[in-house]
């Protein structure tokens, strides 16, 4: 084993390189392109037995992964944001192929307006996709993950596609120390890629990806892809305890932090977490019961464990990097409906935005949430949700607008 | 055209490999098409279907094909034939599929998704020179959705959205050229009507190596609005008008293969259609007519 500095774009494509994937359809967009720069550099100097083809765009690039995960290839891609968004039509079509294949991405805000930075409403969209969802706050989690996704992918009891998801910028562009897992370990935990019945071959032809005529058929077709989606949380257990056992790292569905004790809790995907994490010893250190869940699966998602988790708990502040128009947080919907039904064990949830577009969330804004939540467990009700926000970011913002309207004045004048 | 099997109708395959009972419209040129080319393909092929009439050939569970299938989407046909044809390729380098599994990756495609959304999809797949051949029956519109007009439609024809004295106000895309500009192994235009010609250029294209293609015009009785029993006679009437020049492209060079000799008027082809019936009823559109002939003669002057 190795521990080296790696981005983790150069993490993800080391989940790849020692996944042994075979092909590589690839599209570039930031901040994901290292990824595929760096598989393809391997390939180019023999480093890697991989094919790389660049189409055209990321719907061909989502057509040709799934279309070679069903032929029977091991097959590992990456995109971002708008390519994610210009591929979901295929996102959906060959979840439903039930030919698995690793899909990394690199999450960025989506325009409008137009942003190169992160938060988590690219992923969000292909939530009721069939594709399974890890969500990494650390660069060797994302390493790890990779080769955990192909193991739950594959699994005989899931057969789905995956999505691993990094934040753009905070991850894919920062260098974090990563082990690099020694290969022959790999290959004893993850063996090559059996594709079963669905492939392609002259001698037992196939018709995949077919027509449906009427709701009949066509409902048990979505349904057993979605309890295939259920079977991957007890099939990502073992795996996750067979990964452990392998190579020392444990990972469960919910990364849960000093929660034990803890009276009132943060819930948060993704990079920012650990800012949660940071802050929770702070408050600890003032004295205050408090912990962090994130989880790291979102489909499917971890209902029970999350009822464990916050059974019982005071208050707990949902931080959502993401918003649904008209409705809010989309974590704070989710996590509403699994603990509904909790009664007296349920806790009063907060629902807070924060991190849209790669803005950072704050110490003190931790430390504020868990105030606000601590007084709403108090008084029982829960205030509205609230956008994180401060007062010179507006002030900022308020000065742009001053200056765009002043522009326009000045252009109008002139004509 | 080099060396063919194919020199006599009776030199044509006499048992047929596609199913019957499709949901296929009675009389459809797609099929007949597709026909005459799965009979020489043979079964050793995986079709890569894009949204379109033929996308109702396979339903669960059935299915015509005695080889393989994949349905896409509509825009993204020829990428899935890149990823079947990468996968090969790797499984067969790396020693994990016997040789004699291989399998001719075939895109089938009608003219919606050939002439416009797939259009980039098939430009990429020819950019990497990909091993596949493709196949675009054109029906001349969206026809699984009842013949709107598409970027195939020709000038004048009446559609379900060009319902005007003029009928459909652009005109026919030239497909064959585009993809002969991006200087692909072999491009042709055929028709099933003429089993002869079609089967000489599906033989050369299985002959070769890279994208290859093949448009095959498909006349469409509820698209074109014509008796069923008609498809064939209209098929060689839109050769024999040169409506439909017979055609392929081979290294730089643009042969036609069936030079009408005497070349009908276009208007004993129109006169077939019910989608045309508005440049003859009430009255003659003569100027549309001449228009319609003009394009055409200056086709075959300019071709000499």
């Amino acid at each position: 084993m190795t521990r080296i500095l790696l981005t983790g774009n150069r993490a993800a494509a080391w989940g790849a390189r020692l996944a042994r994937a075979d092909y590589l359809p690839a599209f570039p967009i930031t901040p994901q392109t290292e990824i595929i720069e760096t598989i393809g550099s391997w390939i180019d100097s023999g480093e890697m037995d991989c094919r790389m083809a660049t189409l055209e765009s990321e719907h061909s690039m989502i057509t040709a992964a799934g279309a070679a995960a069903a032929t029977g290839a091991r097959v590992f891609t990456a995109t971002s944001s708008q390519g994610l968004l210009y591929g979901m039509e295929m996102i959906y079509t060959v979840a439903g192929w039930r030919a698995p294949f690793v899909l990394v991405n690199v999450s960025r805000g989506l325009a409008s307006p137009l942003t190169l930075e992160p938060d988590h409403n690219d992923v969000l969209a292909t939530r009721d996709s069939g594709f399974l969802q890890i969500h990494c706050a650390t660069c060797q989690e994302v390493l790890d993950s990779i080769l955990m996704a192909y193991r739950l992918g594959e699994d005989a009891r899931v057969r789905l596609p995956v999505i691993v998801n990094l934040d753009g910028f905070y991850l894919s562009f920062t260098r974090e120390p990563v082990e690099t897992p020694d290969p022959a370990a790999v290959d004893g935990f993850l063996p090559p890629y059996d594709p079963e019945n669905v492939r392609f071959r002259a001698s037992a032809p196939l018709s995949q990806a077919v027509v449906v005529l009427g709701g009949s058929p066509y409902s048990y077709f979505r349904y057993e892809s979605h309890l295939a989606a259920l079977n991957a949380l007890e099939a990502h257990e073992e795996i996750a305890e067979e990964f452990a056992r392998t190579f020392g790292r444990t990972y469960g569905a919910l990364d849960t932090y000093r929660t034990e004790d803890a009276e009132i809790v943060f819930v948060m995907m993704g990079s920012f977490a650990t800012k949660a994490r940071e802050a929770v010893d702070r408050l600890r250190q003032a004295g205050r019961p408090v912990g962090c869940v994130r989880p790291r699966l979102l489909r499917p998602f971890p209902e029970e464990g999350l009822r464990r988790a916050l059974a019982g708990k005071r208050g707990v502040a949902v931080i959502d990097q993401n918003i649904s128009m008209g409705k809010g947080g989309v974590l704070y919907g989710e996590l509403a409906s699994a603990l509904y039904g909790l009664g007296q064990a349920a806790p009063v949830l907060v629902s807070f935005i924060g991190g849209l577009g790669g803005r950072d969330i704050s110490a003190e804004e931790f430390y504020e949430m868990a105030a606000v939540t601590r007084s709403a467990a108090e008084q029982g009700t829960a205030p509205p949700p609230r956008l994180l926000y401060t007062l010179d970011e507006l002030r900022e913002v308020r000065k742009l607008q001053a200056i765009a309207h002043v522009e326009r004045q000045g252009l109008g004048e002139e004509s | 055209m080099s060396e063919t099997r194919f020199k006599r109708m009776k030199d044509l395959p006499s048992g047929h490999l596609l199913g019957s009972g499709t949901p296929m419209c009675a009389g459809c040129g797609g099929l007949e098409a597709l026909h005459e080319i799965y009979d020489i393909l043979g079964e050793k092929t995986v079709f890569v279907n894009a949204a379109g009439c033929m996308t109702l050939l396979s339903v669960y569970p059935f299915t015509p094909f005695r080889g393989s299938w994949l349905y896409t989407a509509m825009a993204s046909a020829p990428a899935g034939a890149q990823g079947v044809r990468d996968a090969l390729d790797i499984l067969l380098q790396k020693g994990r599929m016997a040789p004699t599994d291989d399998l001719e990756v075939v895109v089938l495609t009608g003219d919606g998704a050939a002439y416009g959304m797939g259009l980039s999809a098939t430009s990429g797949a020819i950019e990497r020179g990909l091993d596949f051949l493709y196949v675009c029956y054109d029906n001349e519109g969206y026809g699984n959705t009842g013949q709107q007009y598409s970027g195939a439609t020709p000038h004048g024809a009446r559609t379900a959205t060009s319902t005007g004295a003029r009928g459909y106000p652009g005109y026919k895309k030239d497909l064959f050229s585009i993809l002969a500009a991006h200087r692909p192994a072999y491009v042709a235009t055929a028709i099933g009507a003429e089993p002869l010609d079609l089967a000489r250029k599906v033989e050369q294209a299985k002959g070769l190596k890279g994208p290859r293609f093949i448009i095959a015009l498909s006349p469409c009785p509820t698209g074109w609005d014509y008796d069923p029993k008609d498809t064939v006679e209209i098929g060689r009437l839109a050769v024999r008008s040169g409506v439909w020049p017979l055609k392929e492209y081979r290294d730089g060079k643009v042969t036609h293969t069936k030079i009408p000799g005497a070349r009908l008027p276009v208007e004993d082809y129109l006169k077939t259609q019910g989608r045309f019936a508005h440049l003859f009823t009430p009255q003659r559109n003569e100027a549309l007519l001449g228009e319609i002939q003009g394009r055409v003669d200056a086709y075959w002057q300019a071709v000499g």
